[in-house]
């Protein structure tokens, strides 16, 4: 079998697996479509954590990135995983004992107002939004290029599974088959990761492989190798960094702060029967998390070797097929300058023009094709990276769903609703919400790459500061609450829309803040939104006396409630 | 329930807990993986320089085992101040 036929049967299979499993898990409560009523065993909720939180971004670019970045690649390897410890120690237990449905009821009743509530709502659909676009551009890009049914057609099926399994099963469906989905992804990650760092270096384990010696007899470490091949290039060598370091802090800083704000992340922590299984969930979620994220470098630094190895100054007419299949979807170009036909791929800092482009999105896609991996390596991993991009959608679609169905009609504008128009408002509001995003998905706006910077400063800069004060301060209060958040969420934003949307050419470190780069500055939005709020509830009254009680109440364990009061 | 200044000490507690471990954290990532790694990096093990190890991979090994160092410590507290959830609370 060719590797288009291999991948439809890893496609069709999972496909088939993921609508099983919604099937058998639909939800009957809103309880069960909000939080799967509370009752997931902590590792369980960790995988369907881990596999919620690892994107497309995280399958498909977050490797091909890091090999074309070398060390400044680590902030996102940092960025990303950091923030599981924040939100174990600082966020999940409390937000657990508080119980209910979301992120911006915990806000609104925090701080005892609409107002919260609804900029809350807003900063959480934002965030949400931005992101699914994001997921949308994965899944077209693996069905254009291995299933050849065009990228319009690729979105509509892959938003069609998504609809089905999400306003079907609610949070109920969507964690037991990202379940499924994490065993999918990861398997389909750890395979050609695995053939590779034995084909490279002769040691099973990519994350010692990518330290070891070379298996090609030269006794060359092989990150030694690699340094020396960028350097001869004329790139920064892989394992230096060519950021400012301050800029490096702030980005690292600000993806922490980010992944432990996003509000599909922390929304899985009220999942759980228990206060200290939202801890171990955490745990759990990442280490399974801590699986692919230590495997990534590695496969980074093989893919990159492995580039330069095959196609630098080799004749264009002899690139092997991957490189040919690529060329067709319009992700690698070669433009032959000097018009000796032979491909010059150099650095900034090389005499040489280059002339090959590559976009870093397919490295991980074609890397077990560069490896020379057999076809149905391939097809699994095409399965993975889809299983990836819904499973991340699906999570998003939930939150987006429950914000408007709970956080909008029932507790801020129709709160007579009763618990069967809700859930019938869930279903209707994940239906809209796939149809927008698939709409997104076939006419991406031109700034989605540039927007997902967006979501993880915002949630940095607005969420993160306010459930933390409101956690570990009683006197924290609506006045600077609100103020923080809207001023964390000016700032940030303003600063990424100046310079990502309304002027782009001055993008460039000397017009930054402090040499801070709109990617890192939402932990300077996140400082001021902590400086306002705790400014500002200095001059402002104290919380009402059932608040600060309700306050020492989220700190201990005992006493967290069963899932809800709520009831069919 | 429990007495205020129980409350108290157990808050105490869980902060010292939760400031000695985002110290780890912070030490690990922004401190070795950040801040120090060109001088952290003239050390090497096997293929690897110190620095950009802990980048890439040190960091995350230790986030792993700084959660779950942290469960345990909050499980024997929460049973020592007797704020656990007992299990008829659960369905």
């Amino acid at each position: 079998m060719n590797v288009q036929a291999w991948t439809f049967v890893m496609v069709a299979l999972s496909f088939a697996l993921y609508l099983a499993v919604a099937v058998f898990s639909r939800a009957r409560s809103t309880g069960d479509f909000y939080v799967a009523a509370a009752r997931v065993h902590p590792v369980v909720n960790g995988m369907a954590t881990a596999a919620d939180w690892m994107s497309a971004a995280s399958f498909i670019s977050m490797a091909g990135l890091i090999a074309f970045l070398g060390y400044d690649g680590s902030v996102y390897l940092m960025g990303w995983t950091g923030g599981y410890v924040l939100l174990a120690l600082l966020l999940a237990p409390y937000l657990r004992k508080f119980g209910k449905y979301t992120v911006p009821e915990f806000v609104g009743d925090r701080y005892y107002s609409h107002t919260a509530r609804v900029v809350a709502v807003v900063c959480a659909l934002f965030v949400s939004f931005t992101y699914v676009a994001g997921q949308m551009r994965g899944v077209g890009i693996v069905f254009s290029r291995f299933l050849n049914v065009g990228i319009n057609e690729g979105v509509l099926i892959g938003m069609g599974i998504v609809f089905f399994y999400a306003v079907l099963g609610g949070m109920k469906g969507i964690t037991y088959t990202q379940v499924a989905q994490y065993c999918v992804l990861i398997f389909a990650y750890l395979v050609p990761a695995i053939f590779i760092s034995i084909l490279m270096t002769g040691v099973a384990i990519p994350q010692l492989g990518f330290g070891a010696e070379l298996a090609d007899g030269s006794g060359q470490f092989l990150l030694d190798r690699l340094d020396g091949l960028t350097a001869e290039l004329g790139f920064s060598a892989y394992t230096d960094g060519s950021k400012r370091t301050l800029d490096v802090l702030f980005i690292t800083a600000a993806l922490m702060v980010g992944t432990a704000g996003l509000p599909h992340v922390i929304v899985r922590f009220y999942t759980v029967p228990k206060v200290r299984q939202a801890r171990s969930s955490a745990g759990w979620a990442l280490l399974f998390i801590a699986i692919l994220y230590t495997t990534a470098p590695a496969v980074a630094a093989f893919a990159r070797t492995n580039l330069l190895d095959t196609v630098s100054e080799r004749p264009y007419a002899e690139v092997p097929a991957w490189f040919t299949n690529w060329e067709a979807t319009g992700l690698i170009r070669f433009e032959d300058h000097n018009g000796d036909g032979i491909i010059q791929y150099t650095g900034p800092a090389a005499e040489a023009r280059n002339e090959l482009t590559i976009d870093s999105d397919i490295m991980v896609l074609a890397n077990p094709e560069i490896a020379r991996l057999p076809a149905w390596v391939v097809g699994l991993v095409a399965a993975g990276g889809l299983a990836a991009a819904l499973s991340t959608a699906a999570g998003l679609l939930l939150v987006i769903s429950t914000s408007v169905s709970h956080d909008l009609l029932k507790r801020t504008f129709v709160p007579k609703i009763t618990e069967r128009q809700e859930l019938i408002a869930a279903r209707i509001a994940a239906g809209v919400a796939v149809i927008l995003a698939g709409h997104f998905g076939i006419h991406p706006p031109g700034f989605v790459a540039q927007v997902v910077a967006f979501a993880f400063g915002l949630a940095a800069a607005s969420f993160f500061p306010a459930i933390l004060l409101g956690i570990f301060t009683k006197g924290m209060n609506t006045w600077g609450a609100v103020s923080g958040m809207v001023t964390g969420i000016a700032f940030t934003g303003g600063y990424i829309v100046w310079f990502k949307l309304l002027h782009p050419e001055l993008n460039t470190a000397d017009h930054w803040l402090w040499g801070i780069s709109p990617e890192g500055i939402g932990t300077v939005g996140m400082l001021l939104n902590f400086g306002v709020a705790l400014t500002v509830a200095r001059f402002t009254p104290a919380p009402p006396a059932d608040v600060q009680q309700f306050v020492e109440d989220i700190r201990v364990p005992r006493g967290a409630g069963p899932g809800h009061e709520v009831s069919a | 329930m429990l007495e205020s200044h129980a409350r108290r000490d157990y808050w105490k507690k869980n902060l010292t807990y939760v400031a000695i471990l985002l110290a780890i954290w912070f030490t690990v990532s922004y401190g070795f993986g950040i801040l120090l790694v060109e001088p952290l990096n003239r050390i090497r093990i096997g293929g690897f320089q110190l620095g950009f190890w802990f980048a890439q991979q040190g960091s995350i090994y230790v986030f792993v085992l700084l959660i779950f160092v942290y469960v345990r410590l909050m499980r024997r507290l929460d049973r020592q101040f007797e704020v656990d959830e007992r299990d008829e609370e659960t369905t």
